[in-house]
């Protein structure tokens, strides 16, 4: 055939078609928000009620309980001191979650029948009814129900007394950096111990032995660290009707946490049990004909392993914990959207107040799914 | 190679394996007692589980006082919907019974003509079969009927199974080619039902379980479509609908429900114009629930879409088929088959998540009755919370159980990872 074929007219040329079709998808999302953002001037201007982030500065005007905040100081003082709050319920639950988890994960695939059975029970539990409703069970149920009155606390000496008020346990005392380097100090200790030993293991064949090495070191570090710098400890004691010296959980915190911890290890136990469950028999059959004991069998041959396959779902379940947080404003506590709604009752422009909350929760994902990514990107196997 | 090295070097068969040892003493043995830390282990663990499973069994038989989940039953199942038109939800649950058995009896009846189940089960093994694949349900609708104290649910759940049962009946003598209906008579059949029985009363008076239902069932529905548009888009070559659909995806991923729900309940007056009356608090929180849960639907249907071999999709393109059909026909059926537990999964949560909107929206769901009960005069200052509350928690339990129990089935039906 000698016809010369050059381009297809416009309307047959899939370049061309592609192009308008996305350039009018994109058209109507930008006329979408467009709309809704024009909307919301009008609408603004009407009710003057301002648009911008103003009222930052303005005094808040209500108290937060349970912290030296002060209704003189400005909204961003209330709001950076929600933040605190989610940070703590969230790292802390992170934490707490994971350790249970893991454990709970591992006793849902014990050769004993009890702890397998028990294990079982709880993961299809907990999983299976709303954090909500924990939440509040928590809340109203256990903690204000439940828990004792101030003068018949359930009282473990220094470790820890619970009641009604909160629950409390030892603590530092004089500084908070002085803590911080403390701990430092110990953490940086026992990584160089544990690298000699595991040097030392590799060049030598011996076994390294790194924890007996590293963590008695860390612990005498931290010792001397805590004596140099003068750090003091504070246990909790009863006096009358209140609990002084130590830390002490507020009642709101101690609920959503418990549940929020209860709730999510459900999760991550599943989870971990799927990912040692993926990980080949023949693994746990070769470090058996090794002669490796059960723990070093599961710490040195499956969970490594199992780690790899189940580090994402369960960083998803992180991101879950800190969104998550936010349910703690139905009880309450006063984390970010809990004093958001505070600000909002007290004259702060509703829809900037949410804007900046949407915001900070984004950063917050964001930030912890670039820790996920990072811990993924250490684990993935490294191929050619 | 293999051959050589058996032949040559005349290695004896392996020993078949030695059948395990049965009887209860083995069990024991193996079980419980291992070794000596385990026996050590088996015995704190009957302690601590047998102390709870002590508290636990009086909570329930002893010192629960379950007066006030008898008192309240009607609140908790449908909120403050008047008693005189309760008619029209025994009308609606007995037409959704009715499709049900229907579609079941269909689909039964395509399952024996492709083979894939024997076809003359004997009626008591199949009855036994469905009360083990549902008990969970079973329990719990009895454990309602022994708390109810009239005989309106008692003829309610005697109407649902006669209807359940007469749609499995007529189910295999629909004709062949019936799916289409019957997947448009259920849209048209919803949407008719949800007219019947907002009638008299509006949304905003439905309360109890029913809410949450309701809730989940229209973000399901509504959030499926979405969710696989928005994953096609994600995968899409074209930058731009790629670059909306990840800004769509990961803008709802990052961001709390609750604070979605907050928001449209205080400032979505903001965003439309004054001449548009704003939509009610449940359409609201529908409309969150769906754009929330869309996305979660994208990311798990991409999954799906990536665990694909690319060959499906050169296999379709090399039959001539249209990339829409290719899409459709050959790539999404497989992709949403490989997805079934994580999609019922999420479906799962959103079902959870309802209980939010209760308390970000002021419905009387479940939970907020449950809240609400422990302050009615009869019962206030008596620390009633953990019975209600654990009364709504076991609704939400059969009811998560349930889906989850029948997504594993699902998934064994339809031969996951085994093809």
């Amino acid at each position: 055939m000698a016809t010369t074929t050059g381009r297809p007219p416009l309307w047959r040329d899939v370049r061309v078609l592609a192009w308008t079709f996305q350039i009018a998808v994109v058209l109507v999302v930008v006329a979408i928000v467009f709309w809704l953002l024009d909307n919301l001037r009008v609408n603004s201007q009407r009710l003057n009620i301002p648009t911008g982030f103003g009222h930052l500065d303005q005094p808040s005007s209500f108290p937060i309980p349970g912290s030296d905040f002060r209704q003189t100081q400005p909204v961003r003082d209330a709001l950076v001191e929600g933040f605190q709050n989610t940070l703590r319920l969230a790292i802390t639950g992170i934490a707490l979650a994971t350790v249970a988890g893991v454990l709970i994960g591992i006793a849902r695939l014990s050769q004993n029948f009890i702890v397998r059975s028990a294990a079982r029970a709880y993961v299809e539990f907990v999983r299976n009814v709303p954090l909500f409703c924990l939440l509040f069970v928590m809340y109203g149920a256990v903690v204000l129900n439940a828990f004792p009155r101030v003068a018949d606390s359930w009282d473990v000496g220094p470790v820890a007394i619970v009641n009604v008020r909160g629950a409390s346990t030892f603590w530092f005392e004089g500084g908070n950096w002085k803590f911080v380097v403390a701990l430092l100090s110990a953490g940086i200790v026992a990584f160089l111990v544990a690298r000699w030993r595991s040097r030392i293991a590799d060049r030598t064949g011996t076994p390294g032995r790194t924890g007996l090495w590293a963590l008695p070191t860390a612990a005498v570090v931290l010792v001397v660290v805590w004596i140099v710098l003068g750090l003091g400890a504070t246990a909790p004691e009863i006096d009358g009707a209140r609990v002084t010296g130590g830390i002490t959980m507020t009642p709101e915190y101690f609920a959503a946490l418990a549940a929020l911890v209860i709730y999510t290890s459900s999760h991550v136990a599943e989870i971990v049990r799927g990912s040692i469950q993926a990980v080949p028999r023949g693994q746990g059959e070769a470090a058996n004909a090794l002669a490796l004991s059960g723990f070093q069998r599961l710490w040195h041959v499956v969970l490594p392993q199992a780690m790899r396959i189940g580090v994402p779902p369960i960083g998803n379940q992180y991101l879950n914990l800190a969104k998550n947080s936010s349910l703690a404003a139905a009880i309450s506590f006063p984390e970010l959207t809990k004093v958001t709604q505070l600000t909002v009752a007290n004259r702060s422009p509703a829809v900037p107040s949410f804007a900046l909350l949407l915001g900070i929760y984004l950063v917050l994902s964001l930030v912890i799914s670039l820790f996920v990514n990072l811990a993924n990107r250490r684990l993935a196997i490294v191929e050619r | 190679m293999q051959t050589f090295l058996t032949e040559d070097l005349a290695v004896p068969p392996p020993e078949p394996p030695r059948p395990p040892t049965a009887g209860p003493a083995d069990w024991v043995r193996r079980n419980l007692f291992r070794s000596v830390g385990d026996g050590v282990v088996t015995v704190v663990a009957a302690i601590v589980v047998g102390f709870v499973v002590f508290r636990f069994a009086r909570f329930l038989f002893s010192t629960g006082r379950w007066e006030i989940v008898r008192t309240n039953l009607k609140l908790f199942m449908v909120g403050r919907y008047p008693a005189d038109e309760l008619w029209r939800i025994v009308v609606a649950l007995t037409a959704v019974a009715f499709v049900g058995g229907l579609i079941a009896g269909f689909v039964a009846r395509r399952h024996v003509v492709a083979g894939t189940v024997a076809p003359d089960q004997p009626v008591t093994r199949r009855l036994v079969a469905l009360v083990g694949r549902l008990w969970p349900l079973v329990v719990g609708v009895l454990l309602l009927l022994f708390l109810s104290s009239s005989p309106g649910p008692w003829l309610t759940a005697a109407a649902i199974v006669v209807a359940a049962v007469l749609g499995r009946l007529a189910g295999p003598y629909l004709p062949r080619r019936s799916a289409v209906v019957l997947v448009l008579g259920s849209i048209v059949l919803a949407a008719a039902l949800v007219w019947f029985l907002t009638r008299p009363v509006g949304w905003d008076r439905w309360g109890g379980i029913m809410l949450n239902l309701f809730l989940a069932t229209a973000g399901i529905t509504l959030c499926f479509p979405l969710g696989v548009l928005l994953a096609l888009g994600r995968r899409s070559k074209l930058p731009l609908i790629r670059a909306v659909c990840i800004a769509y995806i990961e803008l709802f991923r990052g961001v709390p429900l609750f604070v979605l729900l907050l928001l449209s309940a205080i400032a979505l007056g903001f965003f439309i114009p004054t001449w548009l009356e704003p939509p009610g608090l449940v359409v609201r929180a529908i409309v969150v629930f769906t754009l929330f849960t869309a996305a979660y639907v994208a990311e798990i249907v991409r999954g799906g879409l990536q665990s694909l071999p690319k060959g499906q999709t050169e296999a379709a393109q090399a039959l001539g088929l249209s990339p829409v059909k290719t899409t459709f026909l050959i790539v999404m059926p497989q992709a949403l088959r490989n997805v079934i537990p994580a999609l019922v999964g999420q479906f799962i949560s959103l079902f959870k998540d309802t209980t939010l909107a209760g308390a970000a929206m002021g419905f009387l769901d479940a939970l907020q009755v449950a809240n609400a009960a422990t302050a009615q005069d009869a019962f206030r200052g008596q620390r009633l919370l953990a019975e209600s509350l654990g009364f709504v928690m076991l609704l939400f339990w059969i009811g998560c159980i349930t889906m989850s129990r029948e997504s594993q089935r699902l998934e064994r039906t339809l031969g996951v990872g085994t093809r």
